[in-house]
């Protein structure tokens, strides 16, 4: 299958969205204000919002949020308002504004450096934020921790791989279930009836997960021994596992072969599918990102420098300068 | 009066603490292993300046001088022999082949100089400095501990910020894969450590038998905990930090001795690491390292 | 029967080799026993042994399953000595049957480690490595030194001191806890059979707790911390749920320990003693839980052993820790024994696949 029959199919799924791309028209709808942008196309929603503007007297975000048209009524995955963290003086990361709809795959690129993983550590709540807002759901997430926030539903993974080495594939995945399925301290120690329920529910929920990347047939092995692709494939399942809203994968393809990142393209897309969840993928190649996100944000120096269909970014100088430098 | 004296002593005993504290600190910065042997360097370091004063009738400045090199010998033996095979092990390998060395080294000198306690006499046979009518009396061995200890710490800043070898120390500590690229020899330097902290661990050992002059095969063991806590507290790895805890501990200890009873004394001075990391969990004068995600 | 027992997991089959190996130790020495086979002071180390190797799978929790390096296991041990040795005084009346008496007693232990393994656990689970390796090293002295300025009476109601044992206002009655000079007059209620149950159920706990959610939980944050918060597990309740497990455990074979003796002072449960069972946990290979339990046992028996020797004993042991250290942790010695087990492996492997081929064939 060649690169535009999949751009094609996945528009196709997502119920003919090429070139429908649309200003969110929620927040205007509930009296906050979307405001004016650079956006080529601004639609007729955005314009209810500049009339709104002056009644509310509310200070809108510098910005022009997309989302898929499927999405634009529902209450965007995730929303980041004026986010930022510094580290010493440095600003890292720097109001940034961000929309991912419900069952959108978003892409954040940018260059080396840009600030990128800053992005997801925020997100995750590995760094509290200096600054800014981040609403998952609709609910706001200051104050949580780590744990809490995947709880809330944002899943993970790492652009250095972090599996829990020792431990077998079906562990790993049976861990990324621990609060999708209960069991006590008590009825795990003297094997109360609870305790066989839940391991079998665990037993079958890991394999039906490890399905997914038909990696079944490899539960037992110890995760820290299997191939570099498919340790990034498990990582993607235990993060599943934790029953997400919002997936969110740090260079999935990175190390892998373009036949792998092929197949990775294929499952990306089909998990949105059959989970009905949304992706944002942070990744440097660029067949991957072109060919499967719907949205794409420009990251550099912690800075928000252009977002866009996969057109719209191909086509921006400020992106093209960003990656190769201003040419004369 | 009792408690300027108290005081005194609080800073004399803390400045042993702080030589001390300053070979645990080297080490670790250099070698990330907690050497609980350190302790029981100090101990052999008094035990030759010991034998080298009452057997040998050496005067006491040679026998202090031969307790340093004896010490220094030591650590650089212990080192080679013990902890060089396992560059690059566990990290728990290493604290219990650290452990190890000093069961050895208590029960060498059971078997060598016997169980029972040997009576210091100390390197300064000079009266003590009566002031104030006799209500504050100062032993000259407290002031010639503290001036050693604050010529010490000079001493190791100036090596370690102007000297080549210091220089290649720090670098160790840092990245020692970018130290070995950058040409560095990073087992002379890891040598280099501990011949330093085993020689100052004589030093210490000397001034503590002057000052408590009972002289055991355990005589390192606490002191060098304590030393180890002071080190904690101080923030690991750096040599101000060593400077402070070691007397920070010292002075806690002595008042805690004087008003709250000698029994509880030690559970202060625990409770004080304890309260210390709970605030600023890399002690008082370390830098906080955040793991990269 | 021998076919299930292949088709199980690597874990379980593990722990019921490790329940095998515990039970026929037993019956032999039980055997030995009855025929007068051993002597006296290997009789007298029976019940050492079972709270050492209690011991061992206990600080395996701690320091294999859940990878925090704790040097104070020994000041649990001494809180549940201390607090069983009393219960025990206090019980006598109450419950006449010694064993009976020895399982509430080491029960009470338990519960009283467990809290103090509460109260020292969540200051401690703030920290990380080396400093909460050092921060449980004061913790347990701490323990030591308070419990040396504790006096405990009985006369009918508890009496407690932290002066001396005429502050304690007694009428009559006995002192049960003397300050630094600990207990005396122990009822002496441990026995063998005890040892060997109260090993059985550390066991139990112990493997079913890491063969469970939590124990998976465990692991997962020793892997890797960052991970498993991402996941959405709070990994301060998990480490602190393996360290307070492990502190009641101690708790209990710190009592079992205690009433094997007449009397016990609290600096037997010094800082040395920590370090004792850590070795037992490091020599049996960390996590390993059979392991732990034969270094605790060979090493418990070894300084005994060794007392021909007499002075030359401790300094040999120190000598066998350093060699079996570098011998199991050089890189050259480790790279030798992984090119055999390959080797080995590689002819396994050539086994199995002569075998499938033969199968194929038939």
């Amino acid at each position: 299958m060649s690169r535009d029959d999949r751009t094609h199919e996945v528009s196709s799924e997502s119920k003919r969205t090429e070139g429908t791309y649309k200003a969110q028209s929620e927040r205007a709808a509930r009296g906050a204000v979307s405001s004016p942008s650079a956006e080529p196309a601004p639609s007729a929603d955005s314009k209810k919002g500049h009339g709104s503007r002056a009644r509310t007297k509310m200070v809108a975000p510098p910005n022009d949020y997309l989302v898929p048209e499927r999405d634009a009524l529902l209450t965007p995955v995730l929303e980041c308002r004026h986010l930022g963290i510094d580290f010493g003086g440095l600003k890292a990361v720097d109001d940034l504004n961000l929309m991912v709809g419900k069952t959108e795959i978003a892409g954040l690129i940018g260059p080396n450096g840009a600030g990128k993983t800053t992005v997801f550590n925020l997100l995750t709540k590995v760094y509290q934020p200096t600054r800014g807002t981040i609403l998952l759901d609709g609910q706001d997430t200051a104050g949580m921790d780590t744990a809490r926030v995947s709880r809330e539903g944002i899943a993970r993974t790492f652009q250095n791989i972090r599996l829990f080495d020792s431990l077998t594939v079906e562990d790993n995945v049976k861990i990324g279930l621990h609060n999708q399925v209960e069991c006590g301290m008590w009825s795990g120690i003297f094997r109360l009836l609870r305790y066989w329920l839940s391991e079998k529910e665990f037993h079958d929920r890991a394999l039906e997960l490890l399905d997914v990347f038909n990696m079944a047939d490899h539960a037992g092995d110890i995760a820290g021994s299997l191939p570099y692709g498919a340790q990034r494939r498990l990582e993607i399942v235990r993060a599943l596992a934790t029953g997400p809203k919002l997936l969110l994968l740090d260079e999935p393809a990175a190390g892998m072969n373009p036949v792998e990142t092929e197949e990775l393209m294929d499952n990306i897309v089909k998990i949105r599918d059959d989970f009905q969840i949304a992706v944002l993928l942070i990744e440097h190649d660029m067949d991957l990102v072109m060919g499967i996100c719907e949205g794409i944000v420009v990251l550099n120096f912690g800075k928000v420098i252009a977002k866009g269909t996969p057109e719209e970014i191909q086509a921006n100088p400020q992106v093209v300068e960003a990656y190769l430098g201003k040419q004369d | 009066m009792g408690f300027i004296s108290n005081l005194i002593n609080g800073i004399s005993l803390g400045s042993v603490y702080a030589i001390i504290a300053l070979g645990y600190t080297m080490v670790y910065g250099i070698a990330k292993m907690l050497n609980f042997a350190h302790g029981d360097v100090i101990m052999v370091g008094g035990y030759i300046c010991f034998i080298a004063m009452n057997n040998l009738g050496l005067p006491p400045l040679v026998a202090v001088l031969l307790s340093i090199v004896g010490c220094t010998c030591l650590g650089i033996v212990v080192e080679r022999l013990a902890y060089k095979p396992l560059r690059g092990a566990p990290s728990l390998a290493v604290l219990i082949t650290a452990i190890g060395v000093s069961y050895f080294l208590q029960n060498m000198a059971l078997l060598v100089w016997g169980a029972d306690p040997k009576a210091f006499r100390s390197v300064l046979d000079l009266p003590s400095i009566k002031l104030f009518d006799g209500q504050l009396t100062v032993s000259p061995i407290s002031i010639v501990t503290v001036l050693a200890c604050v010529a010490i710490m000079v001493g190791l800043t100036l090596f370690t910020t102007r000297t080549k070898m210091g220089k290649a120390m720090r670098a160790c500590s840092e990245d020692k894969g970018a130290a070995q690229l950058m040409g560095i020899n990073v087992d002379t330097t890891i040598s280099m450590v501990f011949a330093i902290g085993s020689g100052l661990a004589a030093i210490a050992g000397v001034l503590l038998c002057s000052t408590y002059p009972t002289l055991m095969p355990t005589t390192g063991s606490l002191p060098g905990i304590k030393a180890f806590t002071a080190a904690v507290i101080g923030g690991i790895g750096s040599i101000p930090g060593a400077a402070l805890g070691g007397i920070m501990l010292g002075i806690i200890e002595i008042f805690a001795k004087a008003y709250i009873g000698t029994q509880l004394a030690d559970a202060i001075v625990f409770a004080v690491l304890i309260v210390v990391l709970l605030i600023r969990p890399a002690g008082l004068l370390g830098k906080e390292t955040r793991e990269k995600v | 029967m021998m076919k299930r027992f292949k088709g199980m997991d690597k874990a379980s089959r593990d722990t019921l080799i490790t329940y095998a190996l515990i039970i026929v130790a037993y019956a032999i020495m039980q055997a030995l026993l009855s025929l007068h086979a051993i002597s006296s002071s290997m009789v007298g180390l029976l019940v050492p042994i079972c709270a050492y190797i209690s011991l061992s799978i206990s600080l395996n929790l701690v320091v294999g399953i859940s990878g925090e390096l704790s040097l104070g296991h020994a000041g649990f041990m001494s809180v549940g000595a201390f607090t069983g040795l009393v219960a025990a005084q206090v019980l006598a009346p109450a419950i006449p049957f010694g064993p009976l008496r020895l399982l509430v007693s080491m029960v009470i232990a338990g519960i009283f480690a467990a809290v103090a393994g509460v109260l020292v656990g969540i200051p401690v689970m703030r920290l990380q490595g080396d400093y909460l390796a050092i921060v449980t090293l004061a913790f347990g002295e701490i323990i030591k030194n308070l419990l040396n300025n504790l006096y405990v009476g009985y006369d009918g109601a508890l009496h407690f001191s932290m002066k001396d044992v005429a502050s304690l206002g007694m009428n009559g009655g006995k002192v049960l806890i003397n300050g630094p000079q600990g207990a005396v007059g122990i009822t002496e209620l441990s026995t063998f059979t005890a040892g060997f149950l109260l090993v059985l159920f550390t066991l139990f706990v112990v493997t079913n707790l890491v063969n469970s959610r939590s124990g998976r939980a465990i692991m997962a944050v020793r892997d890797n911390r960052i991970a498993a918060e991402s996941v959405g597990i709070d990994t301060t309740k998990y480490r602190l749920m393996a360290f307070v497990v492990a502190a009641a455990l101690a708790g209990m074979a710190g009592a079992l320990y205690a009433m094997n003796f007449s009397s016990i002072v609290p600096k037997k449960f010094d800082f040395n003693t920590s370090i004792l069972i850590l070795v037992f946990v490091v020599l049996g290979g960390m996590g390993n839980i059979r392991g732990g339990i034969i270094a605790a046992a060979l090493l418990t028996i070894l300084p005994e052993k060794l007392r021909f020797i007499g002075d030359y004993r401790m300094l040999i042991y120190a000598i066998v820790l350093i060699a079996v250290m570098l011998f199991s942790n050089n890189e050259q010695v480790r790279m030798a024994v992984d090119s055999m087990k390959s080797r080995f492996a590689r002819m396994r492997d050539d086994d199995v696949i002569d075998d499938a081929a033969e199968g194929g064939e038939a």
